[in-house]
């Protein structure tokens, strides 16, 4: 891993059109609620001394879920050279909630940020022998169908990603 | 906007069925997939791991085919194991037989859902309505036409990728793999939506076209009963599938209603979590130019993620069945079916020569490399399904033969897919295949013993007259330069080009080759052979500034350089002496390329025989063969490694040189380019001064064979600063230009060509058919480079 890979991530977001800051999980809290549309659905946050702001819902309906303009999950690790953010498909519903809402918030810690491709993989083998499921979503929701390129279809037309810091 | 039809068959309707295709969809088809073949460009060259990406998914690929029963058996574990189903269809019927089923039983059919989810299915629907289906782009199902099957089995279904919508509700057929509604303009979606819906507000433009379907897709993805998707990638080892887009509805699909139904072919099929990872890396660069695509989808079904339900007061966190402290009632396990498909897959793997077809990961590169496909698209391809590159390949495995035929006649051969394919496989080769076997299968022509005697090949009788013409070309070239210049006047006669129209399909408005009275093998002997050249190369060298080799040369005089533009030949000849370099130009044999483009593989195989046994002493005698003919060149490189022995083809390749690409070397070491007929003299040398523009199209073939370069390093140490073109292709690609079916689409793809170089005051092009096409768009000359550098004398 390089030294700078999270600045790697954060310009690789950048290329993207990919809000991104940096946080202490201090401010986390503070900070993820600034990123918010109202109404806002997400999931618990498997950081410790990191919560939800109080205006998220994080025990959505499917409606709250239908009718949200912004779902935050946390994402399992990201991958700097791509400004990709891993996302699982845990019980929570971090898969729904980080795919209805227009806006989708990733909160990922700086120690989860990984240089490349092939790093994701390493997490990725054990992940799978698990059982699990992760989405690779990079940048937002994009077609070209319509005749010029379009973002926000069937997933988010807008990202933001909260890099926490101490972690 | 044309639905695709039955294969026009005569020479008339295909003329008029591609006429219609360049007129109606040729523009929309042309913008997406040129740029999207641009942005592959881009993006392959900011790749420094490329070349290793290709080469691992190719090994990987070659893996899992050849142990693709064991893997079926493995996957068929690991998903049972997740708590999902494997089966296994041997066509489309059985395939869709059982999508039905699943759907029957999982939409209040004979096994009802369970109180909460039957709860929801009826508040959204009334509860005698049709079951649903959402799917999510797959080619597989488009194969199979899942979609007809179901909607008889009284399904109602909803294509959520935008393009699959398009053409849904357009009620069309895919006419890329990729793109599948590329055909459509802005203007004619809106229209189609417009009339369809009647929608409330304004979708003009694409943000309120995305809009609406957006909402509209949304909610039947909210209501329906099962989700159908493809995979792109599974992983035998656990399950695992990848789905990559864009637009994320595939993953809606697959979550969001309680079953999900994934149909795969078998040959999607990979071994382990690690094998996927240069496919991850590769496959969006490959298809659309984009680094990596938006969401790259990786699901071991069933999935954790809770089942979604709507207008219902339950958060949706407490509708996993795992957490048993959850009420009684809560939605049931999602339900994962995995449908592996074989519908002629295991066939075509013990077939030698399709089997590279199943290393296809269906990125569509091959389509938009293609200067053809650019300008018709799909459906002038013909095919069931597939459309474009190695839709060949596919259709021959999946439809059958018949399916293939159409498509195949509009791959020239050009080979520019074959640096555009991930996976590297050489799609022109099973275009040629499919084409001998196409060939082979056809009705004995009428005409048939009027060119027996003329064309002796190693064909059956049922080859089609134009066909073999054109495979025996140099038996023609012979006799017409024997009795130039008559031959050449009698030949452009009206009563002529009507019956060369009628018997062998060539278009009258295409300029005749005008052949030489006295071929290039003759006027080098004239002028005193081997020994003549020798005493040149000898003054040349005692004079300086040639190059510090010995070597000596035999150029071969291929059909066009030896009967019709020997020029070239003569300058290529003057070129290596004034180096420092003797040639021989001896009459060798046909290379083969001729038959090879008509998909005549027996005669090129004798040919490729009669042609190494010609050379093998020159090149005992470690003399370099020198080629002026890129297509040529191609065959000595690519093709011959299917013809000859292992060493012998090795030893052709590696003793056989582009002229330029021969003069490159010789400059590298020590020739002096001032020798030479140089452009602007301050920039001879160097090539950091400015040079005398001039542009330069390079030949599809030598590109692919990477052989470009050498030519522009050379114009540029001679004084010019050429520029390039980049199209894939001039359009003409040897006889195809000629044939008066082809004529227009020749035509529309020169006419882009032309216009990237009309600006400059000189332009030159590699290849014989390049030439040719240029001179009749531009109407001035077009030379080799050769003949640009050679020494005037
Ligand atoms: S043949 Fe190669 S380039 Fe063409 S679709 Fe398949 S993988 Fe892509």
């Amino acid at each position: 891993m390089t030294t700078d890979t999270v600045g790697r991530f954060e310009r690789s977001l950048v290329d993207l059109e990919v809000g991104v800051e940096r946080a202490s999980a201090a401010d986390a809290s503070e900070r993820i609620d600034s990123m918010l549309d109202d109404p806002a659905v997400g999931v618990p946050l498997p950081f410790e001394d990191v919560a939800q702001p109080e205006s998220v819902d994080t025990n959505p309906t499917g409606d709250d879920l239908a009718e949200a303009r912004t779902g935050v999950t946390p994402a399992t690790f990201a991958i700097a050279t791509y400004g990709t953010v891993a996302i699982e498909s845990r019980p929570d519903g971090d898969e729904p909630v980080s795919l209805y809402p227009d806006r989708h918030v990733a909160v990922v810690a700086a120690s989860d940020v990984v240089d490349d491709i092939g790093a994701g993989f390493e997490r990725l083998e054990s992940a799978f022998a698990a059982g699990n499921s992760i989405v690779f979503a990079t940048g937002r929701s994009a077609t070209a169908d319509m005749g010029s390129l379009v973002h926000g279809v069937h997933g988010p037309g807008s990202v933001d990603v909260l890099v926490l810091e101490d972690r | 906007m044309a639905e695709r039809t039955q294969p026009p068959r005569s020479r008339d309707e295909k003329a008029a069925h591609i006429r219609h295709l360049l007129e109606t969809e040729g523009e929309a088809v042309h913008a997406q997939s040129s740029s999207s073949n641009a942005r592959r460009y881009d993006v392959y060259e900011e790749t420094p791991t490329l070349e290793d990406r290709r080469s691992e998914a190719r090994a990987i690929k070659e893996d899992a085919i050849d142990r693709l029963p064991s893997l079926i058996e493995t996957v068929r574990e690991a998903v049972e194991a997740n708590g999902g189903t494997v089966y296994v269809a041997d066509d489309a019927a059985d395939a869709n037989a059982y999508v039905a089923d699943v759907v029957d039983h999982n939409s209040g059919g004979s096994n009802a859902k369970s109180d909460a989810s039957a709860t929801n299915v009826s508040a959204t629907r009334a509860n005698d309505a049709a079951p649903t289906v959402v799917k999510s782009k797959s080619m597989t199902t488009e194969e199979i036409d899942l979609n007809d099957a179901l909607e008889t089995a009284g399904v109602e279904v909803h294509e959520t990728d935008l393009g699959e919508w398009v053409l849904q509700v357009a009620d069309d057929t895919p006419s890329h793999i990729v793109g599948p509604a590329m055909h459509f303009t802005r203007e004619e979606i809106t229209e189609l939506i417009t009339e369809r819906f009647d929608p409330d507000e304004s979708v003009e433009t694409a943000e309120e076209l995305t809009r609406f379907a957006r909402d509209y897709l949304g909610e039947r993805i909210r209501e329906a009963d099962v989700g159908v998707t493809g995979a792109n990638f599974v992983v035998a080892e656990t399950g695992t599938m990848a789905l990559v887009t864009n637009e994320g509805n595939a993953r809606k699909c697959a979550v969001t209603p309680d079953t999900h139904v994934a149909i795969a072919g078998v040959e999607k099929l990979i071994p382990t979590v690690s094998d996927l990872e240069p496919f991850v890396d590769i496959i969006a660069k490959s298809a659309t130019g984009q680094p990596i695509s938006q969401y790259v989808t990786m699901l071991s079904p069933p999935t954790e993620s809770p089942t979604l339900a709507f207008e219902s007061d339950e958060p949706i966190s407490s509708t996993r069945s795992t957490d048993e402290s959850e009420e009684p009632n809560a939605n049931p396990d999602r339900d994962f079916h995995l449908v592996l498909l074989d519908n002629g897959r295991m066939e075509m793997r013990e077939d030698e020569q399709l089997r590279e077809t199943l290393y296809c990961i269906r990125c569509g590169a091959c389509s938009n490399s293609c200067s053809n496909f650019q300008a018709v698209g799909g459906h002038g391809f013909g095919g069931e399904t597939y459309s474009g590159g190695i839709a060949t390949g596919w259709e021959a495995g999946v439809h059958g033969q018949d399916s293939a035929a159409e498509f195949n006649d509009l791959c020239t051969g050009c080979t520019r897919c074959v640096d555009a394919c991930p996976v590297k496989i050489d799609i022109p080769w099973i275009n040629t295949v499919v084409r001998d076997r196409i060939n082979r299968d056809e009705e004995p022509p009428a005409y048939d013993s009027l060119v027996d005697g003329l064309t002796p090949d190693a064909e059956g009788g049922g080859l089609n007259l134009g066909k073999r013409f054109f495979g025996n070309i140099a038996t023609a070239a012979r006799l017409s330069s024997a009795t130039a210049p008559i031959s050449n006047w009698i030949a452009d006669t009206p009563p002529a080009r009507a019956l060369l129209e009628r018997t062998l399909g060539i278009d009258r408005r295409r300029d005749l080759p005008t052949f030489q009275r006295e071929s290039l093998v003759e006027w080098f002997e004239a002028r005193g052979g081997i020994e003549a050249s020798r005493r040149r190369a000898n003054e040349a060298q005692e004079r300086g500034g040639t190059a510090d080799v010995e070597r000596e040369a035999v150029l071969y005089a291929d059909v066009y350089t030896n009967y019709v533009d020997t020029e070239r030949g003569k300058a290529a000849v003057r070129t290596l002496e004034t180096l420092g370099v003797p040639v021989r130009v001896p009459d060798l044999p046909e290379s083969g390329r001729a038959p090879l483009s008509q998909g005549m593989v027996a005669t090129a195989d004798r040919q490729a025989s009669r042609f190494y046994g010609a050379i093998a002493e020159d090149l005992d005698a470690g003399r370099d063969l020198v080629v002026v003919e890129p297509s040529d060149l191609a065959a000595f490189h690519r093709e011959y490694e299917r013809f000859l022995p292992e060493a012998s083809f090795e030893r052709v390749r590696d003793n056989s040189y582009e002229v330029c690409e021969y003069v490159y070397g010789l400059l590298e070491n020590g020739a002096d380019p001032s020798l030479l007929e140089t452009g602007a003299e301050a920039a001879v040398g160097d090539g950091t001064a400015a040079g005398e523009p001039i542009a330069y199209h390079a030949h599809c073939q030598q590109r692919t064979l990477d052989l470009e370069g050498p030519t522009l390093a050379v114009l540029e140490r001679c004084g010019y600063e050429p520029t390039t073109s980049s199209v894939e292709c001039c359009g003409m690609a040897g006889s195809f230009g000629y044939k008066r079916e082809y004529y227009e689409l020749s035509m529309t793809v020169g006419d882009r060509l032309a216009s990237e170089v009309e600006s400059a005051e000189t332009v030159v092009a590699s290849g014989t058919s390049c030439g040719d096409q240029l001179e009749s768009l531009l109407e001035r000359s077009v030379p080799h480079p050769i003949e640009l550098l050679a020494p005037r004398r």
